[in-house]
């Protein structure tokens, strides 16, 4: 069994998920991958399953977090060391997924983001409202930690062990794990390092932050944001041997 | 407080009294809501038989018309009800979240085990 664990929430991808899977596999980045399937109403999951990836369904819809958390438990219990996380929608692409997961396997970050506002990143234009949301949410952040942040909502990720622990616990949000999630891994003094990425424009009217969502999430995010910098720093699993 | 209104008050108590022990009965309401909704027909009914106590609690809240003391009294109370369902709301909802992620991985597990013990079969 690989040490690396790629994992890939789905909801109604079937026709784009099987050629990320199979487009990963290519790449050989001696890593499993796993799709959870939240629900779908379509055949994610056997395509999936026809690509190669191990898959997981929910028994119903439970929303992005909760699946990215379902993934993490899964990787926490099979005993992974490191875990990419990307998005079945092929917005970002596989043969950028090395770049984000190698610092994380070489041990010189906690946590690998990647950003496609950095100098070298970037790859197609998302609508103004989105990029002005991005920016003040990640300046919002930044006041509240010190810590530079050009694109929390950045779902292409790769973690360590320690915080695939933080992220398969209950302090991992259900709905939108963004800027939240950026200042949780700072306060707690994880190693988090951006670095540049190319990624696609996804599918249209299925953005996480669009149309009438976007205040919805605004709101959500401003509560989250502010129960995360009143709480205390999560208690780090690979911290609490030391004296 | 005239004649008719006591009556209706004494009736609206009793049908309601009635309700919330049937739902008991029928073990549609869990005994902590169900002592709760006694209270509150108790309540009603005690108001609606003694109308002085209604005058002397306007007096001590400093209310002009008895309805006033009714009505703060039970958006009060609807308010506070409320806000502790959203409270048990969300605490199911987060176990039933993590009922389900757990059924699913252990779905997987399953099947896995399954396929890892009939090789032969595909």
């Amino acid at each position: 069994m690989a040490d690396a664990l790629v994992i890939i929430p789905a909801y109604n991808e079937e026709h784009r998920i099987g050629d990320v899977v199979r487009e990963l596999r290519a790449l050989a980045l001696d890593a499993d991958i796993l799709v959870v399937n939240d629900g779908s109403r379509d055949r994610t999951a056997r395509a999936a399953r026809a690509a190669g990836a191990t898959v997981i369904s929910h028994p119903y819809n439970l929303g992005y977090g909760a699946t990215l958390q379902t993934a993490y438990k899964y990787a926490l219990r099979q005993g992974s060391r490191y875990v990419l996380q990307m998005d079945a929608d092929g917005q970002h692409p596989p043969e950028e997924a090395r770049k984000v997961l190698d610092p994380v396997r070489r041990g010189e970050a906690d946590v690998v983001i990647g950003s496609r506002f950095m100098a070298g990143g970037g790859g197609y234009e998302s609508p103004w409202a989105r990029r002005v949301g991005i920016r003040l949410f990640g300046a919002l952040a930044r006041a509240l930690t010190g810590a530079r942040m050009t694109d929390v909502t950045s779902g292409f990720i790769a973690v360590n062990r320690p915080v695939i622990a933080l992220f398969a616990s209950e302090l991992f949000p259900a709905d939108f794990p963004d800027a939240d999630v950026r200042m949780m891994l700072h306060m707690a003094g994880y190693r988090v390092q951006e670095i540049p990425v190319q990624m696609k424009a996804g599918p249209p009217n299925k953005s996480m932050h669009g149309g009438a969502l976007a205040l919805w999430y605004i709101a959500k995010m401003l509560i989250s944001m502010a129960i995360v910098r009143s709480s205390r720093a999560p208690v780090r699993p690979d911290k609490e041997e030391t004296p | 407080m005239t004649p008719t209104q006591r009556a209706f008050a004494i009736v609206v108590s009793i049908l309601f009294f009635l309700f919330v022990m049937n739902a008991i009965r029928r073990r549609a309401v869990e005994i902590q809501y169900a002592i709760l909704w006694l209270a509150v027909a108790a309540g009603i009914f005690v108001l609606s038989v003694w109308y002085d106590l209604l005058l002397a609690l306007s007096r001590f809240i400093g209310a002009v018309v008895p309805t006033t003391t009714l009505f703060l009294f039970g958006i009060l109370f609807l308010v506070i009800i409320n806000i502790q369902f959203s409270m048990r709301v969300s605490n199911l909802q987060t176990r039933l979240r993590a009922l389900a992620q757990e059924h699913a991985l252990l779905v997987e597990r399953v099947e896995r085990e399954r396929h890892d013990a009939a090789p032969s079969a595909s």
